[in-house]
């Protein structure tokens, strides 16, 4: 050790630094700067009822009092709204899987022409860019309560989800197998039917599945603001301070989420 | 000094890996130990510093009990162990710099080692030692940008900014090409003798085994065999370690005879 | 082989083998089976199913053209649904982190705390946001809080999990390394595992943010905050225009975020 040790004292006084995550300094603090201003701007515009919130604690207490134990006595209740969620899910995905065929086609550059290309496309923006609660508050208005709000609203959103990884699907596609069809002189639906349904079908079984347990969660949510399902009988729950029974309602909707999740994957790992 | 007596390490309810081993080490002697893959070479290395847990047996370090110790007094004692990996096992996407200093990590408190603040001394100590075996200008590059040879040396400067009582190394030439190999173990033997420091190389290049090192410890089925100086390491000796199992590495070329200095360039 | 002659010979030619043939022909029964339950047994009122389009029509009608003259209310109201989005991320990540320490396997401290970990993520994971935002405006009242509270406790399950998988991903030789020296634990996390997780942090915190902004434009439908309010308001007054102005807002919104988002994505990783 020792030759190191005089070796230290001989150039002592060399200095090191980390080198900065980011290297310029202005961008450095100016982060630092902007996060402080903004958070101080947030919260202090953000409208907080202090004196309603500060009754928070005892009504927490009284909620979850109320809430244990969860009373599974209204079985009858909690039946229908599940059948009615699992019943909106599963036409829901169906439908959407189906519809998105066509528009999975029409939004592939490869296999559509332009303005066919640019409507799919469209269909897909719009049904993706709203969440399926707003998209069902506005099917609630159009349609009125109850399932059928429920079941366009998801059809929806099953379109938007599928029909977009669809048509990716479809731009990937190994393009030989379409020539092989056309040189055999196939029209442009059986060329369709032969030479592209076929690389797509694993993974639209795979995605239905998928849809099919993202569609059972969403159905619980949609029945909160009246489309139909447990959502509803969750809501009401909430509004006649039931706590009991909206808790029994919270743990099967985590317990089938879980069993749902769970009969997805294993399904999804067979097929693919 | 190591003592290392009757050593027993059993995985689960196996065949011991180690079976009963006798070691001593003093001085700045250059030991490598030699052995087929599953001998327990690996085993017996990291049983010194506990990052395996010995079954029984004694490990002594400068007259220091090192099996059974817990908590912060393990900690304490794993600071006088320096060790090098097979794969480096540097921070990949920190500076070399820091990976240097993580070698002071038992050293320093939390809030320096957070704030990268260590103490000046720390730095110089760097400093030397990375000019030492010639990476310093790499400082504040990243770890993943260096060759196989700079990361390996990287490593050796982390271990020796523990101001190791003894330094282990598993396989330091393993990942590296012959020449790189070669010039790593020159420096862990120039080194060694620099600093009169105990190192314990495990290595499956018997030529480079003879080469670099003052002793060959052979073992094969966690037991020691052959304990000797490099010339007595003859073909009998080769076989009774590695006979039946597999051949040992051996260099082609002519051992090049270059000075430390050379090999560090 | 002998199958396969045996076949050659006759020239009989099928997609599938038998086993699969049953298979699909079971699984297509159960989902007619299925179709035709489900369509005889929900509560719908057949004759407003054929009506549907034109009340959708109808009311795309009334929608157009979208007013404009509340637009300052709508800005803000837009405002705190970033606010909401940006400070629940922000706020979950002190929660997430720790969460997903003990939920990871080769780091939890032992098996109660590893528990622990995964029964918090999996209860954050499985109740939705508006679902969380029910029960925290039962709580604290309707508003922003409730709001803020409903997303962080969905983000955390969400930042949790996959936190806890990049963490269960790192290279283990540098953890080694770390506690050959002597290091804490403390420490070895410090230099072993947050240089390794950190982009994998910076890509989950902003993948979620993204979302979050999605999810806090519906909060206001229970009365949790942000722009969900204002169109919930709108909806019960009839003033589909106004409501037509909000959802143009909202596309906007989910425009612009999922621009910031790809631009910080290139900016961090």
């Amino acid at each position: 050790m020792t030759p190191v040790r005089t070796a230290t004292d001989a150039s002592s006084g060399r200095v090191w630094k980390k080198p900065p995550f980011i290297a310029n300094p202005w961008v450095r603090y100016g982060l630092v700067a902007i996060t402080l201003v903004y958070l101080y701007w947030a919260f202090s515009t953000l409208p907080f009822n202090w004196e309603r919130i500060a009754e928070g604690m005892p009504r927490a207490l009284r909620i979850f009092g109320g809430a244990f134990p969860p009373s599974f006595e209204r079985a009858g209740l909690l039946w229908t709204g599940f059948k009615e969620s699992f019943q909106i899910a599963f036409l829901s995905t169906l439908l959407g899987v189906f519809l998105s065929v066509p528009i999975a086609v029409m939004a592939a550059r490869n296999v559509a022409p332009l303005p066919v290309y640019l409507l799919g496309r469209t269909i897909i923006i719009v049904s993706r860019s709203f969440h399926p609660v707003i998209v069902a508050i506005l099917f609630v208005a159009a349609v009125g309560f109850g399932p059928l709000a429920g079941i366009l609203t998801l059809t929806l959103y099953s379109i938007g989800f599928v029909a977009k990884l669809l048509a990716e699907e479809i731009e990937e596609i190994d393009w030989g197998q379409v020539e092989a069809m056309r040189s055999v002189g196939a029209g442009y639906l059986k060329m369709l039917i032969y030479g592209v349904f076929p690389q797509i079908m694993p993974r639209q079984i795979g995605l239905s599945m998928y849809q099919l347990d993202s569609n059972l969660r969403a159905s619980a949510v949609v029945g909160i603001v009246g489309a139909g399902g447990i959502g509803g009988t969750l809501m009401n729950a909430f509004g006649r301070y039931d706590y009991d029974f909206a808790f029994a309602i919270l743990l099967m909707i985590i317990g089938i989420i879980l069993v749902s999740e769970g009969i997805s994957g294993w399904v999804r790992k067979k097929v693919w | 000094m190591l003592e290392i007596t009757n050593l027993v390490k059993r995985y689960g309810r196996n065949d011991p890996v180690l079976k009963g081993l006798n070691l001593s080490v003093d001085g700045s002697s250059v030991v490598s130990i030699v052995g087929a893959s599953g001998a327990g070479k690996s085993t017996m290395l990291r049983c010194i510093n506990r990052l395996v847990e010995p079954t029984s047996g004694s490990i002594k370090l400068n007259g220091h009990e090192l099996v059974n110790l817990r908590g912060s007094e393990l900690r304490h004692s794993r600071r006088r162990i320096g060790m090098v990996f097979q794969g480096f096992n540097l921070i990949d996407r920190l500076t070399v710099m820091e990976n240097v200093l993580s070698g002071r990590l038992g050293y320093v408190s939390f809030f320096q080692a957070l704030t990268r603040r260590f103490p000046q001394t720390d730095i110089n100590r760097a400093f030397n030692l990375m000019e030492r075996v010639g990476i310093a200008h790499y400082a504040n590059k990243r770890a993943d940008q260096l060759s196989g040879g700079e990361r390996q040396r990287v490593a050796v400067v982390r271990a020796l900014m523990q101001e190791p009582e003894i330094l282990l190394a598993d396989e330091p030439t393993a990942s590296l090409d012959p020449k790189t190999s070669q010039q790593i173990m020159r420096l862990l033997q120039t080194l060694a003798s620099e600093m009169s420091l105990p190192v314990l190389i495990n290595i499956h290049n018997v030529t480079q085994a003879r080469m670099y090192t003052d002793r060959i410890v052979g073992m094969r089925h966690g037991q020691m065999i052959f304990d000797g100086a490099p010339k007595d390491f003859n073909q009998d000796a080769l076989d009774a370690i590695y006979g039946g199992i597999e051949s040992p590495e051996e260099d082609s070329g002519e051992p090049q005879h270059q000075t430390a200095q050379e090999a560090l360039a | 082989m002998v199958d396969h002659a045996a076949k050659l010979s006759d020239h009989v030619w099928s997609r599938y083998d038998r086993k699969e043939q049953w298979t699909r022909y079971a699984v297509y029964l159960a989902t007619l089976i299925a179709i035709v339950w489900a369509v005889r047994d929900i509560d719908i009122f057949w004759p407003w199913v054929w009506d549907a389009p034109n009340q959708i029509q109808s009311l795309g009608a009334r929608m157009w053209p979208p007013r404009f003259d509340t637009w300052n209310a709508i800005f803000h109201a837009m405002l705190e649904t970033v606010h909401i989005a940006t400070l629940s991320t922000m706020l979950t990540i002190f929660i997430a982190l720790p969460v997903s320490y003990i939920a990871a396997q080769n780091t939890t401290p032992n098996k109660a705390t590893l528990w622990l970990g995964r029964f918090i993520l999996v209860s954050s994971r499985s109740v939705n946001t508006i679902i969380w935002a029910l029960l925290f405006v039962a709580i604290f009242g309707p508003g922003v809080l409730a709001g803020i509270l409903a997303v962080m406790f969905r983000s955390v399950g969400f930042i949790g999990k996959l936190m806890g998988e990049a963490i269960e991903e790192i290279d283990r030789r540098p953890v080694e390394a770390m506690e050959a020296t002597g290091a804490s634990k403390m420490k070895v996390v410090l230099y072993a595992i947050v240089p390794q997780v950190m982009p994998a942090f910076f890509a989950i915190i902003i993948l979620r943010w993204d979302i979050n902004i999605r999810e806090s434009t519906v909060l206001g439908l229970v009365g949790a905050g942000g722009i969900g309010v204002l169109l919930q308001g709108s909806i019960d007054l009839f003033a589909w225009q106004t409501v037509a102005t909000i959802l143009l807002a909202i596309v906007a919104l989910v425009i612009l975020g999922e621009a910031v988002t790809s631009a910080l994505r290139k900016k961090v990783i």
